[in-house]
């Protein structure tokens, strides 16, 4: 019995740990948000300890992933053995920006054990360029050193840092350019966009101009979010879909072969090898107004059912995917968040055509009528099919704050939270210890397999 | 006509949030030929009265009803657009100079509430003003026969201040939340809102388009004081979830599970109708026509002012010529006001005579007078005459008790 409780509770924790940003959502407020998660994190972490450390290898988000390390390097004394090799290696997964930002967390808090002080290093140490980091991540850095007694860098970061006014030219051209850009706008290019930017407005160079000139130091994103003209083929599945769901309708029309194309594309490099392999699929995926998410989670369920349809096309079977939007729409590419979410009678739909597999993409509110879903499909497992031969997975992108998990349709359902597509069919694999019938003892074999696969990928990152 | 009738709008499964549940009603298809739009007014209006007083009032929206006929239907509810253009210009300038220009001052001169342009094809109103007017209104003249008991104030200028609070949907608690996180339904048309399960108000339009811009304005409207003191003292209620029953094999195949699922539906419609709408449907009201506006009529209508626990509910409606209901707004009386609007009609019916009054209404003329000033309209009575009446009373009562 405490062995159910134990997996229920750890699969609750990392389906929050998947989905809840600490960020307003649809339906509750950052602050609750943010109550909720610190309670979890504090309710798992004493409970189970080397399971919320092992939680850095599973695909939780960054935001709970900089949590966990935090709450670890803020309680030495109940460390476990092998936590240190798997902060680390999530620590060199972090964008650096929100690894600089919990640093400074721990300085804030007075973290400074020995333990932190060496991960710390460690992760400075590794770091490619410091010159880069000293001008895109200054205070950042400056705090982290400061807080670690970390040794400088180089001699020439070390002064740019901490005595600005000692050199007067920098041997270092990152460095040198940064001072440069003071007073001569060339120089400007040859620093990264974000400090660059914070130049050219204090010159006073058009945007347009700025832009165009700027382009080859923007990074992949950077130039996604200007607009700029990026390469749609290398961009991960979920933020292409934001991309196109950012788009007019009238241009997603105009570049329905090349968005189509670029989505495909994405989608077949995130399947793999599984790509085909799931046989019969049906999608039930919700783009009621719910899905428009937040004003700072813009569109991010209705992004991720669109990224969950182009997977779900790849991996099953060519020619046995269904795709059922909850507004009766049949054509992904304009999908926009409107209407109510009837997803019982789409469930309906998907049952009929016999498939092998019914994934729902949901935010887990069902309203037309509410609930409706829940006793569709607990008619359907008990009554037309008992023999599982459909299983059904929801996966559910918004964390609900009350409830301390990602909302359910039906107990019958496993549940998993998500937020990339990508990891989609990871979580289907997770989802299924939330069906109950497996015990903490193979959910444990399960996460220590991932934290074996993690380290090892984490190792051989670093050897390259 | 004395019925609302809500035909052709059909119920959708309630969404329920916190305390607050809405229930949407949608059309199969729009009423042809009439569009609602929304005008904003900006900073506080000044309304002109015929006898040169004016009054300045804060408007937070208007509407606009538009029944141009064919080509209205093709165009869209542009917010602000075609409001502005027109319906708002003063009489004088040449219209087409829009009204929300910014050169203009913030004070603004509204000439009637139902107005309607020379040559226009649109009547520009505020949302339940006519309804509350109506109700204000209630034989707002005072005494029509000069009896003793009331004061000369009364007599010389009725039943004033005309006044009864109410509050703006965002001070009702969980109302502004409930209604943003609300999903709308194709085709809808309007909603009942309910708080704490009481019904607060309906709203209908005669289009989809329109419902969507004028979602927003319900957090803007008035709401009673009972609907607010629901929402503050009212938990959350209960979502009517579905079930089907699936015993003893009642349930063999897909086709019957999608049976069960539709049955689910219907169900709730008939429930809603006959269960939580059934006093605003089923009342029957003193209508008054407002306004004609083509093949459109525009009526404020008044509950029978019944006292027993009935819910009443004053609002205005726009029909079709069958009867049917285009607009409707309507606007949930507390159990006080449904006092005042009885009494008044009781005193009117008799004359103002407190004596009949007292008599008509089965009780003492001491009763009379505690009823009236508990409905707020104490000042009115001669406070002297009252008392000599009533002192006489208590003298007659002692000498019939003495006599025994």
């Amino acid at each position: 019995m405490s062995d159910l409780v134990a997996a229920e509770d750890v699969l609750l924790f990392v389906n929050a740990a998947v989905t809840a940003t600490g960020q307003r959502e649809f339906r509750s407020s950052a602050a609750e948000q943010r109550f909720s998660l610190a309670f979890l994190h504090e309710y798992v972490r004493v409970n189970y300890r080397p399971v919320y450390a092992a939680s850095l290898a599973l695909d939780i988000n960054d935001h709970n992933a900089a949590l966990v390390i935090e709450q670890l390097l803020r309680t030495p004394e109940e460390a476990e053995p092998g936590e240190g090799r798997l902060i680390a290696a999530r620590l060199a997964k972090l964008p650096p920006p929100r690894v600089y930002r919990l640093f400074r967390a721990l300085r804030a808090a007075g973290v400074n054990n020995r333990r932190t002080r060496a991960i710390v290093r460690a992760w400075l140490a590794a770091r490619p360029d410091p010159a880069l980091d000293a001008v895109k991540y200054r205070s950042g850095l400056k705090a982290a050193l400061r807080h670690v007694h970390g040794r400088l860098p180089d001699p020439e970061t070390g002064d740019f840092l901490f005595a600005p006014g000692r050199r007067v030219r920098y041997e270092n051209a990152t460095l040198d350019a940064h001072r440069r850009a003071h007073y001569e706008q060339g120089a400007l290019y040859e620093l990264p966009f974000t400090v660059a930017e914070g130049f050219a407005a204090k010159h006073g160079v058009p945007r347009a101009v700025f832009l165009e000139r700027i382009a080859p130091r923007m990074t992949r994103l950077e130039k996604l979010r200007t607009a700029r003209a990026a390469d749609l083929s290398v961009m991960p599945l979920t933020r292409l879909a934001l991309f196109v769901l950012s788009l007019p309708f009238g241009e997603r029309v105009e570049r329905r072969a090349e968005l189509t194309g670029a989505l495909r594309a994405a989608a077949r490099r995130t399947a793999g090898p599984y790509a085909g392999s799931w046989g019969r699929v049906a999608a039930v995926l919700d783009d009621s107004f719910s899905s428009s998410g937040s004003a700072v989670k813009r569109r991010r369920p209705l992004a991720v059912a669109l990224g969950a349809h182009f997977l779900l096309e790849a991996l099953a079977a060519p020619g046995a995917y269904t795709p059922l939007w909850t507004s009766g729409g049949d054509d992904p590419l304009l999908v926009r968040p409107y209407g109510p979410t009837p997803l019982g009678l789409r469930i309906l739909d998907a049952l009929d055509t016999g498939p092998d597999r019914l994934v729902i993409v949901s935010d887990g509110w069902d309203n037309a009528p509410p609930g409706l879903a829940g006793e569709v499909l607990r008619v359907w497992r008990t009554r037309l099919d008992p023999e599982r031969r459909t299983s059904v997975v929801h996966l559910n992108p918004v964390y609900d704050a009350e409830g301390f998990d990602v909302r359910r349709l039906a107990p019958s359902v496993p549940a998993a939270g998500i937020r990339d597509a990508e990891d989609l069919a990871a979580l289907v694999e997770i989802a299924q210890f939330a069906e109950g019938r497996t015990g903490f003892g193979e959910l444990r074999a399960y996460l220590d397999r991932r934290v074996e696969l993690f380290l090892r990928a984490a190792g051989e990152g670093a050897g390259r | 006509m004395t019925r609302i009738d809500l035909t052709g709008l059909d119920v959708r499964p309630a969404q329920v949030w916190g305390g607050v549940r809405i229930v949407p009603l949608v059309r199969n298809e729009p009423v042809p030929g009439l569009r609602l739009h929304r005008k904003v007014y900006e900073g506080r209006g000044a309304v002109d009265l015929p006898d040169r007083t004016a009054y300045t009032s804060y408007i937070p929206h208007g509407f606009v009803a538009d029944w141009s006929g064919t080509g209205s239907g093709a165009e869209s509810a542009a917010y602000g657009t075609r409001l502005g253009d027109g319906a708002g210009t003063r009489t004088g300038t040449p219209s087409g100079v829009p009204w929300g220009a910014p050169e203009c001052v913030p004070v603004r001169r509204i000439h009637r509430m139902a107005k309607r342009r020379q040559g226009e094809r649109r009547l520009r109103f505020l949302p339940l003003h006519l309804a509350l007017e109506g109700y204000l209104a209630l034989h707002f003249g005072g005494p029509s026969v000069v009896w003793d008991e009331w004061s000369r104030e009364a007599l010389r200028h009725g039943l004033s201040p005309r006044a009864e609070a109410a509050y703006a949907g965002w001070t009702v608690p969980g109302l502004a939340e409930a209604l943003r996180v609300f999903e709308l339904h194709p085709g809808q048309c309007g909603l009942l809102l309910y708080v704490a399960d009481a019904l607060a108000a309906a709203f209908v339009v005669p289009h989809p388009e329109d419902y969507r811009l004028l979602h927003p304005t319900l957090v803007e409207d008035l709401y009673g004081e009972l609907v607010h003191q629901y929402a503050y003292y009212g938990g959350p209620v209960p979502e009517f979830t579905a079930r089907i029953r699936d015993g003893a094999g009642g349930i063999r195949n897909l086709a019957d599970l999608r049976a069960a699922a539709r049955e689910q539906e219907r169900a709730w419609a008939v429930a809603h109708d006959g269960l939580m709408a059934r006093d605003l449907l089923e009342t029957s009201y003193a209508f008054e026509r407002v306004y004609r506006a083509g093949p459109f009529d525009l009526y404020r209508f008044l509950p029978p002012f019944e006292r027993g626990g009935r819910e009443q509910h004053i609002g205005e409606v726009i029909t079709d010529r069958k009867g049917r209901t285009a607009y409707l707004k309507t606007f949930r009386l507390s159990e006080k006001q449904i006092r005042k609007g009885y009494l008044l009609h009781r005193l009117a019916d008799c004359d103002w005579h407190l004596g009949r009054t007292a008599e008509a209404l089965g009780t003492s003329y001491a009763e009379v007078v505690l009823r009236v000033r508990a409905a707020g309209l104490g000042a009115l009575l001669d406070a002297h005459r009252v008392e000599e009446r009533l002192r006489a009373d208590r003298g007659k009562n002692g000498r019939i008790k003495e006599a025994e």
